[in-house]
């Protein structure tokens, strides 16, 4: 079976610095996948190529057989794969429940002429659009927040926001840029719950992170980067044991 | 307090009858002629404001887009084809029945296109010179696409003023009225007075209606998010260039449209309407309106249209929008009417959810 996302030896350098190098690696449908690694190791250099923020400078991703190194952020996005921010990017003036909205973009089509005419179908989609992305903030269990402005919530719950937000779009595949930065322990361990829901919707999950206790608890694989080379690509277990992932990242967590 | 956009749109026109029927109760209705020309100005602000305050964009060039429309009206319709019947589009045009004969002002006849044909030929005009300009310009980031639309009036006033089959700086006169149903036309006879009024009003009142419609559904949903975080947007799938084009290309029709209609009202054109200077203020009526606010720019412009054409600003015109725009910027960057009621508004919110959660 060929693998859900296939990164082949993509490298990204910035000036004088190689962001990323040669890194390979691939998800299969349905895991959860971690990449970790100290600041500065690529992890978003990394995330932002298969997102389509950036492309890289060689090696290919395919998503599904499909090539899609280089496509802009939006096209990418049309394959099935959506993006949470490391720092919270939500849309402001906007309500939580309008952001969630704009996550159901591509699975609506009413476009200016609709829009400016309040065609009935354009009507009936906008309604179906609301209700669903109601739903996403039921399953997150913030729709009491849904006429909030989201940037105006609390941390944790702009990341709820963000979060039901790249959820409403059904994506194939989700990736999360920190997701648990910024949040309590117990928020921490509910995120965990909720990634591993997430997962069981049969959606496949690719996440970067620094909290341990969330990358061990819930990932089937755990990718290592440093300095923007892969060093390590195993689970959990394995990779807890790895002397050289002990050395450059997990020895400096210790102490 | 929340009235639908139907129904602020109906407030609207009402209050627009109330102004005619007090105009026509005090004995001006020749103040008429002044609101009808701001109604057409508006037209192109109602774009301008969802180019500026939605699509975040900057245009310098929407007179230009507005003189491209009524120019091309203009030309289409007092240009004499009749010596030139024997070249095959002028002879391909007649038979298709595009043309028709009319006297002119000195007792002869014109073989011209009709006007609803030219209306579409200029509309249809500026909307290439929109997707040509606009495609190379909104794949960059920031701020091009005023210094490119600025280029742009700036070429097609050039070519107004430096063109004598466009009358070089007299402009186009003679340009006849537009026929409408029922024997009625868009034209500046004193007798057509209200009626023109109300045309105007009610263009602008069902070009508001469609920008409100827009700015609620999903393309104006979208067009709020590329305002509010634009990597986010597209990580949505929200092709943002391609908004952007859809909202410039639009706002530009809407400035040919009217370009199109107070041609035919004042019966011609000339340069100025084309200026830099001219598109100047209607982005300073876009900002002292608001940012994003529609209502606020139609209200802002109907009143300082209607006011610098009655020449109230004197030869201080220039001056005065220019001082607007300054102003603003400095000093309310989100217009003059956000200034208080919105603060006014979001403590009244505040109050009454503190009221509503203290029971608890």
């Amino acid at each position: 079976m060929t693998p859900f996302l296939q990164v082949s030896g993509v490298s990204k350098r910035f000036g004088g610095v190689q962001a990323v190098s040669d890194v390979s690696f691939e998800l299969r449908r349905g895991m959860i996948k971690a990449v970790i690694g100290p600041n500065g190791a690529g992890k978003t250099t990394l995330f932002n190529m298969v997102s389509g923020f950036s492309s890289p400078d060689r090696g290919t991703i395919a998503f599904d057989g499909h090539p899609i190194h280089g496509l802009p952020p939006h096209l990418v996005a049309s394959h099935g794969i959506s993006r949470t921010f490391q720092n919270i990017r939500l849309f402001e003036h906007l309500s939580a429940l309008e952001n969630v909205m704009v996550g159901r973009h591509l699975r609506s089509k009413a476009g200016f002429l609709a829009g400016m005419l309040d065609l009935r179908w354009a009507r009936r989609e906008a309604a179906g659009v609301r209700a669903r992305a109601l739903e996403t903030l039921a399953f997150l269990g913030i729709e009491g927040l849904a006429d909030a402005e989201a940037t105006s919530l609390a941390y944790g719950q702009q990341r709820a926001v963000e979060l039901a937000r790249a959820l409403a779009s059904e994506p194939a595949l989700l990736l999360l840029d920190e997701p648990a930065a910024g949040l309590n322990m117990r928020e921490t361990r509910d995120l965990a719950g909720l990634i591993t829901r997430i997962r069981d919707r049969g959606v496949t999950v690719l996440l970067v992170e620094h909290d341990m206790s969330l990358v061990m608890g819930i990932c089937d694989e755990v990718l290592v980067l440093s300095y923007g080379e892969k060093i390590a690509e195993a689970d959990p277990g394995a990779i807890q044991k790895d002397p050289q992932v002990v050395k450059v990242y997990l020895g400096e967590e210790e102490c | 307090m929340s009235v639908n956009r139907y129904g602020q749109v109906a407030i609207f026109l009402a209050c627009a009858a109330g102004l005619q029927l007090a105009a026509a109760a005090a004995g001006k209705g020749f103040l008429l002629t002044q609101l009808t020309m701001s109604a057409y100005y508006t037209l192109v602000v109602v774009g301008m404001s969802l180019l500026m305050g939605y699509a975040g964009q900057i245009s310098l060039g929407h007179a230009g887009f507005f003189a491209v429309g009524g120019y091309t009206s203009a030309v289409l319709t007092t240009l004499d084809l009749a010596p030139h019947r024997g070249m095959p589009l002028v002879g391909a045009a007649e038979r298709l029945g595009l043309l028709l004969l009319r006297p002119d002002l000195y007792g002869g006849e014109l073989l011209v296109v009709r006007p609803a044909v030219a209306c579409a030929l200029a509309i249809a005009l500026a909307l290439v010179l929109a997707v040509v300009v606009g495609i190379p310009v909104l794949k960059l980031k920031g701020h091009y696409l005023a210094m490119a639309t600025l280029g742009v009036g700036t070429i097609v006033y050039s070519v107004a003023l430096g063109t004598q089959w466009l009358g070089a700086a007299d402009g186009i006169a003679a340009v006849p009225p537009f026929p409408l149903p029922l024997g009625a036309s868009v034209s500046g006879r004193a007798d057509g007075r209200i009626l023109n009024y109300y045309v105007a009003v009610g263009m602008l009142g069902a070009a508001m209606l469609l920008a409100l419609n827009l700015v609620q559904a999903r393309v104006g949903r979208a067009l709020r998010a590329i305002h509010g975080a634009e990597d986010a947007a597209s990580a949505m799938g929200v092709d943002t260039a391609r908004l952007k084009l859809g909202t410039f290309v639009l706002s530009a029709a809407l400035a040919a449209v009217a370009g199109v209609f107070l041609t035919h009202f004042n019966g011609g054109i000339g340069p100025a309407e084309a200026s830099v200077m001219r598109s100047v203020k209607y982005m300073a009526i876009v900002a002292v309106g608001g940012i994003g606010s529609l209502w606020g720019s139609l209200v802002m412009s109907l009143a300082l249209t209607f006011l610098s054409l009655r020449g109230y600003f004197g030869v201080f015109d220039d001056v005065v929008f220019g001082a607007i725009l300054v102003g603003i910027m400095l000093f309310a960057p989100q217009g003059l009417l956000a200034l208080e009621p919105r603060r006014a508004l979001a403590a009244l919110r505040a109050r009454r959810r503190r009221a509503r959660e203290e029971p608890r």
